[in-house]
């Protein structure tokens, strides 16, 4: 749900970067979204197409990268990707675990025309 | 053209974020962000809070609900001051949203403000609303297993209270386990075991949050 303000955010964002580039049209715009966040990417376009009618971004490409959750064994220094909640590290079985990526969300890049 | 942006999209939100962090600072007033799942005792806590503060500090509430002020006219009746945002559906307050309830609030009479956040694990703990501590509430009912399924929440909070403890005797919840699973994930945050019902670890709780109010930092 909450990805509605998450996308409106968004737009709000890549709209103000298309206006300082004085630019007519988005074509594309290039996320990034981190496993942990919980921000699901098919909402995001949904809520996009919705909320970008009649603005310069209606229309746009969204390409999502999708971040996995990694992690660090701060006890024996294992790097692994978090799977299904899985906040085990695999090698010592602790659970004395840094997140290494995972929490990213922002606008990368945009294309306008 | 291509157009490097990179900017966070909760960068407007974190903006309007410090600045209720300036007006909290400018009136030298403390404020707590408190989240939980619906049911597990954000509005109890704030009461027995009260109840232990009361004559000590001056505290104001604000009320995160998507509809009703049940909690508010609860709090209400506490005599302090309380004000209620509705969010209509949304499942989560944002640092505009809470700076327009600000205006209603005696600022300047008060020094702890509680913000009452809506009752959900995953969309308050993206959005900072400015606030100087993050508390979460986590209760026995729900389970040990909650630091897995919203690792972001327990990831960002500065204390987590475990809620409804004298039900213990009857319920599932293994409180060493679900410690060391919130330590590992989150080194900073303390944790305090708590029974809105019965009291016990209030004391405790109070004296952590007095402690946090002399370095607000």
């Amino acid at each position: 749900m909450h990805e509605l303000s998450i996308t409106q955010s968004m737009l709000n964002l890549v709209l103000e970067e298309a206006e300082k580039a004085k630019a007519n049209k988005v074509g594309k715009i290039n996320l990034v979204i981190g496993g942990m966040t919980g921000v699901v990417g098919e909402c995001v376009r949904f809520y996009f197409d919705l909320l970008s009618k009649g603005t310069p971004a209606d229309g746009a490409a969204l390409a999502i990268k999708a971040v996995s959750t990694q992690a660090k064994c701060r006890d024996c220094g294992k790097l692994f990707e978090v799977r299904e909640f899985d906040w085990t590290c695999p090698r010592c079985s602790g659970n004395n675990i840094e997140v290494v990526a995972g929490k990213e969300l922002f606008v990368e890049s945009i294309e306008v025309e | 053209m291509e157009i490097k942006v990179v900017k966070d999209i909760l960068d407007a939100n974190e903006r309007m974020a410090q600045r209720n962090r300036k007006l909290f600072d400018g009136n030298n007033l403390f404020a707590v962000d408190l989240m939980s799942s619906p049911g597990a005792g954000k509005t109890s806590l704030i009461l027995q809070t009260l109840k232990n503060l009361e004559g000590k500090i001056k505290m104001g509430v604000i009320e995160g609900d998507v509809s009703s002020s049940l909690d508010a006219e609860a709090i209400g009746k506490e005599g302090i001051p309380v004000v209620q945002i509705n969010t209509g559906g949304g499942c989560h307050l944002d640092a505009n949203m809470l700076s327009t309830a600000l205006d209603s609030v005696p600022l300047g009479e008060l020094q702890l403000l509680f913000i009452e956040n809506v009752g959900n694990l995953i969309c308050p703990a993206e959005f900072s609303l400015g606030e100087h501590r993050r508390v979460l509430i986590s209760s026995i009912p729900e389970g040990d297993d909650k630091p897995f399924k919203y690792p972001l929440m327990f990831h960002t909070v500065d204390a987590v209270l475990i809620n409804k403890i004298d039900l213990l005797p009857y319920l599932k919840f293994d409180i060493d386990a679900f410690s060391r699973a919130v330590r590992g994930m989150n080194q900073k945050v303390e944790i305090f075991p708590i029974s809105c019902t019965t009291g016990e670890g209030i004391e405790q709780w109070v004296s952590w949050l007095l402690s946090q109010m002399k370095r607000p930092g």
